[in-house]
């Protein structure tokens, strides 16, 4: 039984390791922090946020401050994906973001049906906008949008 | 006095002290429950006589229907700005104070913490022989220190009696906007202790009889910059409410009201009931998310907030500590009940959007913080610009929440990244061309873009992170009404996204200048200059730093004038890269600025945000990468470079072997350049924050927090749980004493010349 838990992790209930959802690469002890198992490169902000402004008239120019923050990127060691990109202060600890009781979820698990592909929920709150919208375009201009 | 006293001396005592307290102020036995109160010995005997579910769905369409009515009474007369957007909201509350249920489209944060006040009037007035409570009293209400988002919002509550019996209670908030502050609009980022907030109302009695009581009316208008805006509107909030008080009367002759008080009841019940069930499914454990903010809108310092929420069986216990301690004379605080009800707001918005709008939603749910943590400040700190830390809270679920929902078999909504949690509007004030004061924001406030999901792009300038929607306003009428003039509005911001296998929804270009009047001015109150705002998820980026754009020592009409195409195409990138307006003053600023004035046709721009990425930049699709640039929302050379796509610029097909190689070229980078994690922390992970970081908040452990300010050679840690706040010195206070360091170095190098004979 695999429990998926991001677009790119998922945990083997059977085995207790998190695993990679592209090409299956075993990350590591599911009881522990799955960044354990990965590759991990401290990216400068300006070089996915790049200056949109003459970087010789401005300071700031839509870039992030390196010296504020910067990008962890976490790749699979196996295929490169990149399964995380966590924006921090220079210096500052990784997070241990996901933290689950495998023995909870075991049991949890325990009369599920596995799930191989992700259910997609309806985006209910763009839903309510596209509602209030259309109430408030009725409201106030007497036409629907 | 003897130690031991008797239980009734003890009484008396009690009863001593509470007759004679000298100032009602917040009450933190109300202000720091957010939780539905235990059914009273009315709803018990009503529900004891049974509950039919039939009857109650009707009830609640009804309830419902009267709520809408009114939130439209409010939005079409109500002269506030905020009221045109729909930034506002009507409510029905049991009579204890529990907020039931709110209008179908109103802001759910005013109702969250408007029970606040409400409960506050049980406590302390009802029973005042000098105040007392009865049928056709009002009560209004600002200070969010007593419930409430912020001080610009106003609340009209009244009490509904039926055959002599308190039955429910009912409200109307609007964001009003201007409240007698330090700078006009209502959001002083100046503001430097709560004094310099403007006029702060604690629940007291301005109707009597179902009528305004005049002189009282007086005294507000007099506190503030726009006193027909004030009468106005506690006019329209009083009708509305007092329509909705017929409807409910109506729905009391109909059904009765044991009808009515177990509708309300098992309303909240079960939906607390609901919420209980959806932890349950969820996966044991914890998962965390760090937020970092800034700016003080002062000066840039990165507060942190510290995200950790863990389930166990159906608990859940949303863990703040580690967060930036409080400070003294900056307004970017928040109390504790203000951000629950942002809170309340983000999970309705941004995870289970199909509950019913009601405080029983965050009811189960356990809150802890620090107490004087930015997040649960003193009253005393000043927390006018609250919305920053709010608007953290309205999307602190998102990362977290879509870790533990990723499982489910079946899942109530989209799994998505965050929304742009920003306030990015033009705050104004000064005297119209109409010779009003005035002072207000407006209302593309609105727009923030979307966060990307896990099967779409994220939908551009979508809503405000704080409701489901409210319009971005008509500029026209604006334009009308204040000197304003918008040379460029709602323009899709290219190229500023949160890139991922599916990409933010994007925010609009504001650029905006002033006609007409002698006296006029902005300010902006963002953070995410530096450190950006709105985070991915899963891999993919955050939307990037946005700043406030200024061309000064102009007159936009003036040439427009001389030569109407002197600017065809407002866009602030050609503005500031090509720098059209000769002899302008052209600066890129961060987006905290406090009022300034601006002179007739200088420019301010600034920009609504993008949502988070979704994914790996590689795993998306090419397709949907021609598309954006078709669409004139992302440059070629960013295509090639973001998201590794071989294409014909001209023709913009795409070579998709090319682009397969290229993305695999590109994986083994990756693996050649990334390091294991541990031997990665190893190098990276540093004992404290860095020397020359201006940083507020837990570095590696929650229980120990930092506050250091390298600017005055501040450096502090403290335990958590004894947190103090901290002053910041003014930052032009800190400009002159630099400019005095450099004169006198130059005074001295005069005098060594001089010395010297040279």
């Amino acid at each position: 039984m695999k429990v998926l838990v991001t677009e790119y992790l998922r945990i083997n209930l059977d085995t207790e390791k998190w695993e990679c959802r592209r090409c299956g690469h075993e990350h590591g002890n599911a009881r522990e922090n799955y960044k354990h198992g990965l590759l991990v490169y401290d990216r400068d902000p300006r070089e996915i946020h790049k200056p949109l402004l003459d970087t010789q008239l401005y300071e700031r120019t839509y870039s992030p401050d390196p010296k504020w923050c910067r990008i962890l990127e976490y790749y699979c060691a196996s295929c490169g994906t990149m399964v995380e990109a966590e924006y921090l202060p220079p210096g500052h600890p990784p997070l241990h973001d996901i933290e689950f009781d495998i023995d909870a979820l075991k049991l949890q698990w325990k009369d599920r049906k596995e799930v191989t592909e992700p259910s997609i929920a309806p985006d209910l709150a763009l839903e309510k906008v596209k509602h209030g919208r259309a109430l408030h375009a009725e409201m106030h201009h007497g036409h629907q949008h | 006095m003897h130690d031991n006293i008797s239980a009734e001396e003890r009484a008396l005592l009690d009863k001593f002290l509470a007759d004679n307290k000298m100032f009602l102020g917040p009450d933190p036995e109300i202000m720091r429950d957010h939780t539905v109160t235990p059914r009273s010995a009315a709803e018990e005997a009503v529900l004891k006589q049974g509950f039919d579910t039939h009857q109650a769905h009707h009830i609640r369409g009804l309830i419902n229907a009267a709520l809408s009515e009114a939130f439209t009474m409010v939005n079409q007369m109500g002269a506030a700005p905020g009221a045109k957007w729909g930034d506002l909201v009507t409510a029905i509350y049991t009579a204890e104070g529990n907020l039931a249920m709110i209008a179908p489209h109103g802001i759910i944060t005013f109702a969250a913490c408007a029970f606040y006040p409400i409960r506050f009037i049980i406590k302390n007035w009802v029973s005042d022989p000098t105040v007392g409570v009865k049928d056709g009293d009002g009560f209004i209400h600002n200070d969010a220190r007593y419930g409430g988002v912020h001080n610009t919002d106003q609340s009209m509550m009244m009490p509904l009696y039926y055959k002599g019996e308190l039955i429910c209670w009912l409200s109307s908030t609007i964001h009003e906007g201007e409240n007698g502050a330090c700078e006009p609009g209502g959001l002083p980022a100046a503001a430097e202790s709560k004094y310099d907030e403007g006029i702060k109302m604690s629940p007291f009695k301005v109707v009597e009889n179902f009528q305004i009581k005049r002189d009282l009316v007086t005294f507000l208008q007099n506190s503030v910059r726009d006193p027909k805006l004030q009468l106005e509107d506690m006019k329209v909030k009083l009708h509305a409410v007092m329509r909705l008080r017929d409807r409910i009367i109506a729905i009391l002759d109909q059904f009765g009201r044991e009808a009515l008080i177990a509708t309300m009841r098992m309303h909240l019940e079960d939906t607390e009931t609901e919420v209980r069930r959806r932890i349950r499914e969820l996966p044991d454990g914890t998962t965390r998310v760090l937020q970092f903010m800034d700016s003080s809108l002062r000066e840039n310092c990165m507060q942190k907030i510290s995200v950790a929420i863990t389930v166990k069986g159906d608990r859940m216990i949303c863990d703040f500590r580690g967060t930036a301690p409080q400070f003294m004379n900056r307004s970017v605080n928040t109390n504790l009940a203000s951000f629950k009800a942002a809170l309340a707001t983000g999970l309705l918005q941004n995870i289970w959007p199909d509950l019913p709008h009601t405080m029983a939603v965050l009811s189960p749910i356990e809150v802890i913080t620090d107490p004087n943590s930015i997040i649960d400040a003193e009253g005393e700190m000043p927390q006018a610009m609250s919305l920053m830390p709010l608007f953290k809270a309205c999307v602190a679920w998102t990362v977290p929440m879509a870790k533990f929902n990723y499982s489910l078999p079946r899942r109530y909504s989209a799994i998505i990244a965050s929304q742009y949690d920003q306030a990015a509007t033009f705050i104004y004030g000064g005297l119209t061309q109409h010779g009003d004061v005035t002072g207000n924001f407006c209302g593309d406030i609105n727009g923030m873009g979307q966060g990307a999901r896990s099967h779409a792009d994220g939908e551009h300038s979508v809503s405000p992170v704080f409701g489901f929607m409210a319009d971005s306003g008509e500029h026209e009428i604006n334009e009308e009404d204040t000197p304003i003039i918008r040379l460029g509005a709602q323009r899709l911001a290219k190229d500023r996204v949160g890139f991922g296998k599916y990409r933010g929804g994007m925010g609009y270009e504001q650029i905006a200048t002033a006609r007409g009047s002698g006296m006029w001015g902005f300010m902006t109150g963002c953070e995410g200059s530096k450190f950006p705002s709105a985070q991915g998820l899963f891999g993919g980026y955050s939307c990037p730093a946005y700043q406030l754009l200024k061309i000064k020592g102009v007159n936009i009409f003036e040439t427009l004038n001389r030569d109407p195409k002197a600017i065809e195409v407002f866009d602030i990138l050609k503005l500031m890269n090509e720098r059209p307006l000769a002899g302008g003053k052209y600066s890129s600023n961060d987006m905290g600025m406090t009022f300034e004035l601006c002179d007739e046709g200088e420019i301010y721009m600034i920009c609504q945000g993008s949502g988070g990425g979704y994914g790996d930049v590689l795993e998306r699709d090419p397709a949907l990468v021609m598309k954006d640039i078709e669409e004139d929302l992302l440059s070629a050379d960013l295509a090639r470079e973001i998201y590794k796509v071989v294409f014909d610029e001209r023709t913009l097909v795409v070579d998709e072997d090319a682009t397969r190689a290229m993305r695999d070229d590109y994986r083994r980078q990756r693996l050649q350049r990334g390091k294991p994690f541990d031997a990665f922390c190893k190098d990276w992970v540093t004992a404290e924050p860095p020397a020359d970081l201006p940083y507020f908040g837990s570095w590696d452990d929650n229980r120990r927090i930092y506050a250091q300010n390298p600017a005055i050679n501040l450096k502090v840690v403290m335990n958590a749980d004894q947190l103090q706040g901290f002053y910041m010195p003014n930052p032009k206070d800190l400009q002159i004493a630099s400019l005095e360091a450099q004169l006198a170095k130059a005074q001295a190098a005069l005098e060594a010349c001089q010395a010297a004979g040279r």
